[in-house]
């Protein structure tokens, strides 16, 4: 099955779940009470989810090692290396 | 026991063949060369360099040849192409050629520091993995030279490929892998991409033909000498691969 299939297939689950509530084909107490909330419930679940994604990018973006240490440290390596390969005889 | 010797036999002859696919690195290719050479003999491993130059105009193929001369034609190989050609063919060409029964594919552009190939040789030796990746994003990885926008790019696109694609990788654009030959043969043969994206379905499709992949944390420094480049079409190419891989794997 590919990712899409997949993907798809979750949502279409979810969608029949949510749309059986709704279209009042399961009958409770609570779902009636609670109906303006599983209307809702679709879009409160994406922004939900777009929070979590902007807070764990940012947070990794500003987390990022920034690894100073090893440009320094391959700075000191070319400068060794232009003068080893001077000393063997290549010139470029 | 026998098997234990042969196993021991085996791991004696274990070569590693790097691939360095190569436009315009005049400046950049000794020192990548100077680097390979004192990390691997350092750590004892038998391998060579696959120099591939796709008809550079500022003479890499020259400064190449000045350090077969003096690295000698068992460790230094050339293996140039008239013209520039794709990257997947161009490791085609090297595998073609390689007497390694593994290749280390790299950037010459510095950016990929050799120090962290006994690295990849140890993981892949410890639990005989097919794949074995250089990851930016994990602990000890990172990069510099990077800005924020760059950062944020980066991050958001592997955010939106992990969810999507769940790859069992957490570094699908980088370019620093060792590979068994047989398995990157194989690899380039399932794969229809070409341009840096590429990268990204090689480890796809690693997953999909359920191969073994294993990580290893690097430190990525954005290019020494040159350009680095990350425009519009690169991000366009990389939405419409995405696309592509999430509806046919």
């Amino acid at each position: 099955m590919t990712k899409l299939l997949e993907w798809l297939s979750i949502l279409s689950a979810f969608f029949a779940v949510w749309y059986s509530l709704v279209g009042g084909y399961v009958k409770h107490k609570l779902i009636e009470e609670n109906m303006k909330l599983i209307m809702i419930s679709p879009i409160i679940f994406i922004i939900l989810f777009g929070l979590y994604a902007v807070t764990v990018v940012l947070y990794r973006v500003l987390t990022f090692n920034d690894c100073k240490e090893a440009a320094e440290e391959l700075q000191k390596e070319i400068i060794m290396a232009k003068k080893d390969l001077h000393d063997k005889g290549l010139r470029w | 026991m026998a098997a234990t010797v042969s196993d021991s036999e085996i791991t004696k002859s274990d070569k590693y063949s790097i691939l360095l696919p190569t436009y315009n690195e005049r400046e950049n290719l000794p020192i990548i060369i100077w680097l390979i050479i004192k990390y691997l003999d350092n750590s004892g491993h038998d391998y060579e360099v696959i120099v591939i130059d796709d008809g550079s105009p500022d003479g890499t193929l020259e400064v190449a040849k000045q350090l077969q001369k003096i690295y000698g034609s068992d460790k230094i190989v050339l293996r140039p192409r008239e013209k520039k050609l794709g990257l997947g063919t161009a490791y085609i060409h090297g595998i073609k050629h390689a007497t390694g029964n593994f290749i280390i594919i790299m950037d010459a552009d510095l950016s990929h520091h050799p120090k962290f190939i006994p690295n990849f040789i140890e993981l892949q030796k410890k639990h005989d993995l097919d794949v074995v990746s250089g990851t930016r994003y994990k602990d000890g990885g990172g990069v510099y030279g990077w800005d924020f926008k760059r950062k944020l790019i980066s991050r958001g696109a592997n955010f939106i490929t992990q969810l999507l694609l769940r790859p069992g990788a957490s570094d699908l654009t980088g370019s620093f892998r060792l590979y068994k030959k047989d398995i990157l043969q194989k690899l380039i043969d399932s794969c229809v991409s070409k341009g840096y994206v590429f990268q990204m379905e090689m480890i796809i499709r690693a997953r999909q033909l359920e191969y073994t992949i294993g990580e290893v944390p690097i430190t990525f420094v954005d290019r020494v000498y040159g350009v680095s480049k990350l425009g519009g079409s690169e991000i366009i190419q990389f939405a419409k691969a995405l696309l592509y891989l999430f509806a046919t794997t």
